[in-house]
């Protein structure tokens, strides 16, 4: 193991080295352009021993792994915002074959008006492509993950492609220490990948096929039954890493002082930490907050956040994320777990973070007391609620 | 926790300040974390960089810009203005590259030490001055930290020029 002061999508590279992916594909694209551009570095100076293709779109790169992945091989590729949306095609094909692609996704705000910077509108708009989704919080997580992620994708319980999404420019451009694993620790933990969904000479089959009505909904079933069972195949996974490299993971949600937790804040992503740091400074003043950080938003946490919002006086989900006419999605998902565990809990909508705008820890403190006293059902933070989705 | 705001103008280095800082204080030490960010942005020459440094014994989570600095490092003195007072805490210091004095905060003349090692730009020099002045870091952490982090070509100059930055303090 060494330890390096890194950025997140430094980080996220040195995780994908470790899983030694065979083919690369990419297309730059900020702020995910950092990571596609070590892996290049890995593939010149030969510390990665991989086909390194670049290709001329984000659609070619998708369909470039999916071919790859289609002969057998371990595939990777990056994008983000407009880049993932042009690939959005292709997540479907990629999904429906279950083809175990990793694709780490910087996210960030989608067009127009045009911005660069953060937010989660371009993935949380892709939740039905059949991708399993995770959204780490900082760099040594990112890194995690990119070693996790083809264990899970590739189990063959599972069979799913999975995208990896770490928020832009604050967790992508940010420097952080973090804990390299070996080579040795990496491939104890990582075996090569073996598949028979893949072309073999030896053993034609027909693959990436057509299915009339009759039997299309049974591959739709079954690749909804293949993202469910990841869910126990992340908790596995997460075990054998934790017994591996000493680090543990909590599996889909993360729970920061729920127990007795009358007021708690939904989250995802890098602002967690700050809502860590306020609900702690209102436990100080005796007001009893709670975090809990969504880790993967496919699978979903059902019964994990049901577990935890049933007995709170209120809840927020605060998201960087608006689904324009309605809602937050991540409010939806939610309330919906909520709903189904047969639990009558107020919640609240807070929307932050669009195109990159700064969250403050006084805009997390508001949303504690706001939740508290009532409010609208959908809030944007610094401009109000005005009984939006009421 | 301890918060350094780095001010400069494109190109000059204050954003590999920020992280040579963050990286030699978590350099050998297992129970110490940095974290190190430019203000996005697209990359321009000459526009105004603000990087921040923040230094701790537990994890640094909370990832918004840094509101009250112990340090505020100026690596272009035009970029100096009295407003950045109300930017301290209460103990902190402002440390300006400029011939020039300036009531209320710390002067050098980094340029010069710059020149006299052929360094486009002062940032480690003001670097070396921050830890001379702070003790924030060791001297060999920093040193280490630029052996790290910094292209080899360039490394010995950078070294020399933070460790005559550092004496410059002593003196």
């Amino acid at each position: 193991m060494s330890r390096k002061f890194l950025s997140g999508n430094e980080a996220f590279a040195e995780g994908i080295r470790l899983a030694r992916p065979q083919v690369i594909s990419a297309y730059p694209i900020t702020p995910q352009t950092i990571v596609v551009e070590r892996l290049s570095e890995m593939v010149e100076d030969g510390s990665l021993s991989a086909e390194y293709v670049h290709v001329e779109s984000e659609h070619s790169a998708l369909s470039c792994a999916i071919g790859a992945s289609a002969a057998g091989a371990r595939a990777f590729t990056a994008t983000s915002s407009q880049g993932l949306l042009y690939m959005a095609e292709c997540l479907y094909y990629a999904a429906g074959g279950r083809f175990p692609i990793v694709m780490m996704n910087a996210d960030r705000s989608t067009a127009l008006p045009w911005n660069i910077y953060g937010d989660q509108r371009d993935s949380l708009s892709q939740l039905d492509s059949g991708w399993i989704q995770s959204y780490a919080e900082n760099a040594q997580e990112a890194l995690d993950l990119a070693l996790m992620s083809y264990r899970i994708a590739e189990d063959s319980r599972v069979q799913t492609p999975y995208m990896a999404n770490l928020d832009g420019f604050v967790l992508t451009h940010t420097y952080e220490t973090v804990d390299i694993p070996t080579h040795e620790q990496a491939d104890s933990f990582l075996p090569p990948y073996e598949t028979d969904n893949r072309i073999d000479f030896d053993n034609p089959k027909n693959m990436a096929f057509s299915a009339g009505p009759d039997t299309n909904y049974i591959f739709k079933y079954k690749a909804h039954k293949g993202l469910l069972a990841a869910a126990e195949v992340i908790t596995e996974t997460e075990k054998e890493f934790a017994d591996i490299f000493g680090r543990h993971y909590t599996g889909l949600t993360e729970n920061y002082r729920t127990d007795d937790a009358d007021y708690i804040i939904v989250t995802l992503g890098s602002i967690a930490g700050l809502c860590r740091e306020t609900a702690d400074k209102l436990r100080g003043q005796g007001i009893k907050a709670g975090v809990v950080r969504i880790r993967y938003m496919r699978p979903f946490p059902n019964e994990e956040i049901a577990a935890v919002l049933k007995n709170v006086k209120a809840y927020a989900v605060l998201e960087k994320d608006i689904s324009f006419g309605n809602e937050g999605t991540v409010f939806t998902n939610v309330n919906s777990a909520l709903k189904k565990a047969g639990a009558d809990v107020r919640g609240y909508n807070f929307i932050g973070g669009l195109g990159g705008r700064n969250i403050s820890a006084a805009d997390i403190e508001k949303i504690y007391t706001d939740i508290a006293n009532g409010t609208d059902a959908v809030n944007f933070i610094g401009i109000g609620g005005g009984n939006n989705g009421k | 926790m301890q918060e350094i705001l780095w001010l400069g103008r494109g190109g000059q280095g204050a954003f590999t300040a920020a992280k040579l800082l963050g990286a030699a204080y978590t350099i050998d030490s297992a129970d110490k974390y940095a974290l190190a960010f430019p203000s996005f942005g697209p990359e321009r020459r000459g526009a105004p960089v603000r990087a921040f440094t923040k230094l701790d014994t537990k994890p640094v989570t909370d990832r918004s810009q840094t509101e009250k600095a112990d340090y505020i490092v100026i690596i272009d003195d035009t970029l100096y203005s009295p407003q950045l007072l109300g930017q301290l805490k209460e103990t902190g210091r402002i440390i300006v590259n400029s011939k020039n004095k300036t009531d209320g905060v710390l002067t050098f003349d980094a340029d010069s030490i710059a020149a006299e090692f052929r360094l486009p730009t002062a940032n480690t020099v003001m670097f070396g001055l921050l830890v001379g002045l702070s003790g924030v870091v060791a001297t060999d952490e920093a040193v280490e930290a630029i052996k790290g982090y910094m292209p080899a070509k360039i490394q010995e100059r950078n070294i020399s020029a933070l460790l005559k930055a550092v004496q410059e303090v002593a003196e």
